[in-house]
């Protein structure tokens, strides 16, 4: 019985230290979130302001005023290029896995090792080539340079899970007399449902917290939700509250995905490494 | 491809007509310039402190999460939080609401410790940056090493201390091996990520005060966009690519190493 105790009491301490490591880290966004709730001038009193009444004056404000065509561009922005990695990355992937093409390792490694590369070195040229093909302050840009950043993830991702169906599956469709194009809708895409969520979460979370290109590439027409939140560095006086509204509705979005998707992001996130 | 035919060009944007071959120019003017030594250096800087932190940081949190705690699914989702952020949004929330001299929360709540209206982001803008990034990378890497603790045998801990190891020692012999190749793998991935930071700093100092919080991402968006110099643009970009190539090499091997040991299972 004692050492039952003992236990307990070392269960409880660890949580105890677990629950504050989580509070800090957590904090920043809980505090976000209820400066979003508060009025201005409660969001920056010093002391600062602990209970109040939350209010959704602000983030009426910022929903009413510019804030939604740079939510719609991000929206836009990243749902059509996870659109398009899935379409275009999962017959890559099944050329890679289930029926492995000509010197298959070596495209693989080139697909790969082309998302290693640092953002920055592609920024002149792509550039350079968006302001002559007068794509510059367009949606299609971004779409076009997100889809091609996330395509080698995405191949890479999809293929493993490809490599996880039991290659008799292929084998038994195939004498059945199945088409290439059956084979892929009917037996390939319910099997890696899980694999498609995880690549589209990826996928989702690096398009719409893509900041690099964006800031770049963008000005007013095409400009997405983390450039709206520019506006706000040269901000004076009072705008904490409208500041940490924007901020908790372009969030809101992964955040959720995140959070219900845990398991997938895992898995995307190590690069399929990880189950 | 063009980033390395354009680094062997003189070009300004502003000005037409100055496209001209510079031969190795730019390189040149790379290893005398001051600039690109101190952005290479912050970056090293910046990578090493904020990888270095948020791994031991990471551990230790996915250690606590693999062990018998109270509500351990609703402490790993808030704890991801951080990550999934807008990187934009979380640098202005800690600029501004968490940070500022005046209004922030931290400088009131370090009054009592004579720290009050210490102007975090100006006085000390790397510490600044730091400390965001490890905000933010160690969910990640408390993700990653977590998944690699959960797919260990338990039974193996039981019975080193069952044989009186103590806790110290069972970490470092069994734990700590155990969840290697994971940490590894964190590590690299999150530097190929953290060597690219640009949002942060964007918000948080402009890569000021001075040159002091300057990377080579945000170097290589001064020289293109506000010197409009294409030709030296284009040669620090290579300098970055140089840079994550090396990281890249060894991160694909530590992948290939845990997918081994994944199949393994």
């Amino acid at each position: 019985m004692r050492e039952s105790t003992a236990s307990i009491r070392s269960k409880v301490t660890w949580s105890i230290v677990g629950w504050l490591i989580v509070f800090v880290f957590f904090f920043p966004v809980l505090w976000m979130w209820l400066e979003a709730f508060k009025t201005e001038p409660q969001a920056a009193s010093t002391p600062p302001t602990i209970f109040f009444i939350p209010t959704l004056e602000e983030f009426q404000e910022v929903l009413s005023g510019d804030f939604p065509p740079f939510f719609i561009n991000s929206a836009i922005a990243s749902l059509v290029s996870t659109f398009l990695v899935l379409a275009l990355g999962l017959p890559a992937a099944y050329a890679l896995a289930i029926r492995p093409v000509k010197r298959a390792q070596d495209a693989l490694f080139f697909f790969i090792s082309t998302r290693f590369l640092p953002f920055a070195a592609s920024l002149v040229p792509l550039y350079l080539l968006a302001r002559d093909l007068q794509l510059l302050d367009n949606i299609l840009a971004l779409i076009l340079i997100y889809t091609t950043i996330n395509l080698p993830l995405g191949v890479w991702l999809l293929r493993s899970f490809l490599l996880e169906i039991p290659h008799d599956l292929f084998e038994a469709a195939r004498v059945d007399g199945a088409g290439f194009r059956h084979e892929i809708l009917q037996i390939v895409v319910p099997l890696i449902a899980p694999g498609l969520a995880a690549t589209s979460l990826i996928c989702l979370i690096f398009s719409w917290n893509e900041f690099f290109y964006a800031v770049n590439f963008t000005s007013s027409v095409a400009a997405t939700a983390p450039i709206f939140l520019v506006s706000f560095i040269s901000g004076r006086g009072l705008f904490y509250a409208k500041l940490a509204a924007a901020a908790t509705l372009a969030s809101l979005p992964v955040l959720l995905a995140g959070w219900i998707a845990q398991k997938q992001l895992i898995r995307g996130l190590t690069m399929g490494a990880v189950k | 491809m063009l980033t390395v035919y354009y680094s062997f060009f003189e070009w300004n944007l502003l000005k037409p007509g100055s496209f001209k071959f510079a031969g190795l120019e730019n390189y040149a003017a790379l290893v005398t310039d001051e600039s690109i030594r101190i952005a290479i250096w912050n970056t090293v800087l910046l990578t090493l402190c904020v990888i270095g932190i948020s791994v031991v940081l990471g551990l230790a949190v996915a250690m606590l999460l693999n062990s018998d705690v109270f509500g351990k699914g609703f402490m790993r989702t808030l704890m991801i939080a951080p990550f999934l952020i807008m990187p934009t949004a979380g640098a202005l929330i800690w600029k501004d609401t968490l940070l500022n001299p005046l209004f922030g929360l931290l400088p009131y709540l370090l009054t009592p410790f004579g720290l009050s209206r210490v102007d975090w982001v100006n006085q000390f803008p790397m510490v600044t940056v730091v400390a965001v990034e490890v905000w933010r990378w160690t969910p990640f890497m408390m993700l990653i090493i977590l998944a690699g603790l959960q797919s260990q045998n338990p039974e193996v801990l039981e019975a080193a201390r069952v044989d009186g190891a103590t806790a110290f020692q069972a970490f470092r012999r069994i734990t700590l091996p155990l969840a290697r190749p994971f940490i590894e793998l964190g590590a690299l991935l999150g530097s190929l990520f953290v060597v690219q930071t640009y949002d942060s700093i964007f918000m948080l100092t402009y890569g000021g005060p001075g040159e002091d919080t300057t990377n080579i991402p945000f170097l290589l968006y001064l020289v293109a966009f506000q010197g409009y110099n294409i030709g030296q643009a284009s040669a620090i970009g290579v300098v970055a690519v140089i840079m994550t190539t090396i990281v890249a090499t060894f991160a694909l091997r530590t992948l290939f190493s845990i997918f081994q040991i994944e199949a393994r299972r």
